[in-house]
């Protein structure tokens, strides 16, 4: 954990819809965090909780039609980025921001060789020849522990296995020394033993260029060992934001804490069964009122006041540590293991 | 890859056997005379007869007939047409040039008009430009070649010119004009006008499927993670579409094209029909018409081992598009 500098990354209440046939989904409903220099922020949810449509709004990366951002801010560098004409975000994409996507294997483009993929990125932000981003690329594939680095520039993805193309994809996003470095699931598509060296790997590149990260994931695990600051999702908003130890030891909202509780321990018998949040996330399209996580939660009241008021996200019970949750108080006092959502699943 | 081409060429043989035999059957299942062809409307004296019968080896069983051709083509003979007794291999030699000038053209109509059609289609989806092109796309994938071929006669060739429409509109609709190029294939001194409507015409077809065929590819590859990586690359949409898209999407249409020229030689026959222009097809129209069996052998002949090497080539070119594709040896390295 590295001391935090100046604020890089400002998102200011972010609206993200996706028009559909059934309706308008509401991705990102209203989604406030910053990243400061050096800081590794990580973004926890289930699939569908909005996390990735947050990070790819800032890039303009939403594709319009279906999506729309439909208002926040998101200041990069005192610029604020929603709304950048096209020539001026090209300019930040890649250069400045840079992205580690999700699937390695389909992520990189499968007629072109790997070095001419990352010197492509290099040319276009760097005034370099042709020879020099070359170069870099050799350079950058080998900073990342590709072996034989200048044999393997001419290769292409096919040829690699799946944790060689994601050290390709680090490559890439870092070969022009971006300042902030978005993982969108970086380690999702890999098997654990891999996951583990392209942690280890981001983390070591991570203190190397001193750039930030934004780690986007739903593995809570990940987010333990590498992110300063923690921000839960679900269903497109907010509900948990705080440094990593707080969040983690000291959770105020009881999603955090069930997908906490729902997690595997050492520390148990063998043949402990999990404790899985009950229920399933609700439709994007038709949000239950008030909470959205009412009708799952363990603490919740009703009717009122889970069902009809919903909670904004603020630090009520300990400063810089902020919950959306009408009962944040009770949920930080409960042990992480007590409140078994399963013994009062009858509750709506 | 040696080994891929000597064994693909293995089947040249084998592939040219196959032709000559069904095109042997083919003519002598087929009623009537090519005596009575040659003689025109005339009643033939048995002495007459007998002597064309001779000399063609006509009398003969068609097996003997067959052992013959082949003897002779053993020899690179291709043989003599019955007609006006003139070489088959200078018969190639004259109206080939001129098939390769309109199919080239004709290609390279279906090649970039096709492929930018369906690109833009499939970039600027659901707007007017792409429902253009798709109404006129199912249109002229619809409309039979020699049908196209006589609107196009009548657009521009009767129409134009009967309502003073301005010259440039005007387009001669019969023959090849001067013949007259450079570079073998560059039409000079107005050969373009006579090019242009049998080329389109030709063309139709395939430039249609290859634009359906693009768009949907296209479609399928815009939607590709790493058109994703590209765009975050901070490239533009357009390096994006042609650097990453492009290459990635024209894997399909390349087969496509291949299995085209196939087509595109049939297709051909009928157009130059229909445009008197002076081609094989042409030629091998004229030659079924009299029965002019050497003729017609000679040049189907050619066109088949044409279309084998073509489609060689363009088996060949899959791997300048998709570096995952390796040939036949390779693979099991």
């Amino acid at each position: 954990m590295t001391e935090p500098g100046e604020l890089l990354l400002s998102v200011r209440d972010l609206r993200t819809e996706f028009r559909t046939d059934a309706g308008v989904v509401k991705a990102v409903d209203g989604v406030s965090y910053d990243v400061y220099e050096n800081e590794v922020v990580g973004i926890v949810g289930e699939s569908g909780s909005g996390k990735s449509v947050t990070a790819m709004s800032i890039m303009g990366l939403v594709p319009d039609p279906p999506g729309r951002i439909t208002s926040g801010q998101a200041v990069w560098k005192g610029r604020d980025l929603i709304g950048l004409d096209d020539k001026a975000l090209r300019g930040v994409r890649g250069g400045e921001i840079a992205v580690v996507f999700q699937d390695p294997m389909s992520s990189l483009n499968p007629v072109h060789t790997v070095g001419r993929q990352i010197a492509e990125m290099v040319r276009l932000h760097r005034r370099a020849s042709r020879k020099q981003a070359a170069e870099r690329a050799v350079e950058m594939m080998d900073l990342v522990g590709i072996p034989q680095a200048r044999r393997r520039a001419r290769s292409y993805p096919h040829e690699f296995s799946g944790g060689m193309r994601q050290r390709v994809m680090i490559a890439m996003a870092l070969s022009c020394e971006p300042d902030l470095l978005i993982a969108d699931e970086p380690t999702t598509a890999l098997d654990v033993t891999i996951q583990a060296q392209v942690l280890e790997l981001l983390q070591e590149v991570k203190e190397r260029t001193s750039s930030a990260i934004l780690l986007i994931t739903h593995d809570l695990g990940v987010v333990a060992g590498m992110a300063d600051q923690v921000l839960v999702m679900y269903a497109g908003k907010a509900v948990e934001r705080g440094s990593a130890p707080e969040v983690f030891h000291r959770s105020q909202h009881p999603y955090t804490l069930g997908l906490l509780s729902s997690l595997p321990r050492v520390d148990e018998d063998a043949g402990t069964r999990l404790r899985p949040i009950q229920g399933t996330p609700p439709s994007l399209i038709h949000l239950p009122p008030g909470c959205s996580f009412h009708p799952r939660c363990p603490f919740a009241r009703t009717p009122a006041p889970c069902v009809t008021d919903e909670p904004p996200l603020e630090e009520a019970v300990t400063p810089g540590h902020a919950a959306a949750c009408h009962f944040a108080e009770e949920v930080s006092a409960a042990d992480v293991l007590a409140p078994s959502p399963s013994s009062s699943a009858d509750t709506p | 890859m040696g080994s891929y081409i000597l064994r693909r060429l293995a089947l040249v043989p084998l592939l040219v056997w196959g032709a000559v035999t069904v095109l042997f059957v083919v003519f002598f299942v087929m009623p009537g005379d090519p005596v009575q062809q040659l003689v025109g409307e005339r009643a033939v004296p048995e002495t007459v007869r007998a002597n064309i019968e001779a000399r063609y080896g006509l009398d003969r069983p068609v097996w003997v007939q067959y052992g013959r051709y082949w003897r002779q083509l053993a020899t690179g003979d291709l043989g003599e047409s019955y007609q006006n007794r003139r070489e088959v291999s200078s018969i190639v030699a004259d109206t080939g040039a001129a098939s390769l000038r309109l199919a080239t053209w004709a290609v390279l109509i279906e090649v970039v008009v096709g492929i930018t059609t369906g690109v833009v289609s499939a970039v600027r989806r659901y707007s007017f430009v792409d429902a253009l092109t798709t109404v006129s796309t199912t249109m002229l994938v619809a409309v039979p070649v020699f049908v196209l071929g006589y609107l196009f006669q009548y657009a521009f060739g009767v129409f134009t010119f009967q309502n003073d429409l301005p010259e440039w509109l005007r387009f001669p609709v019969q023959g090849i004009g001067p013949d007259s190029w450079t570079l073998f294939f560059l039409p000079t001194n107005g050969q373009w006008r006579y090019l242009v409507l049998p080329a389109f015409a030709l063309a139709s077809v395939s430039t249609a499927l290859v634009a359906r065929m693009m768009r949907s590819t296209m479609l399928e590859v815009l939607r590709a993670d790493y058109m994703r990586t590209a765009m975050a690359k901070g490239l533009s949409e357009r390096q994006v579409v042609l650097r990453h898209g492009l290459r990635n999407a024209m894997i399909p249409v390349v087969t496509l094209i291949g299995l085209d020229l196939g087509i595109l030689i049939g297709s051909a026959v009928l157009t130059e029909t229909v445009f008197n222009w002076p081609g094989m097809g042409t030629a091998i129209f004229a030659a079924i018409l009299t029965q002019d069996a050497p003729v017609v052998l000679g040049l189907v002949l050619v066109l088949v081992v044409a279309y084998i090497f073509i489609n060689l080539l363009v088996d060949l070119s899959y791997g300048l598009f998709d570096p995952r594709i390796r040939y036949g040896d390779e693979g099991a390295r």
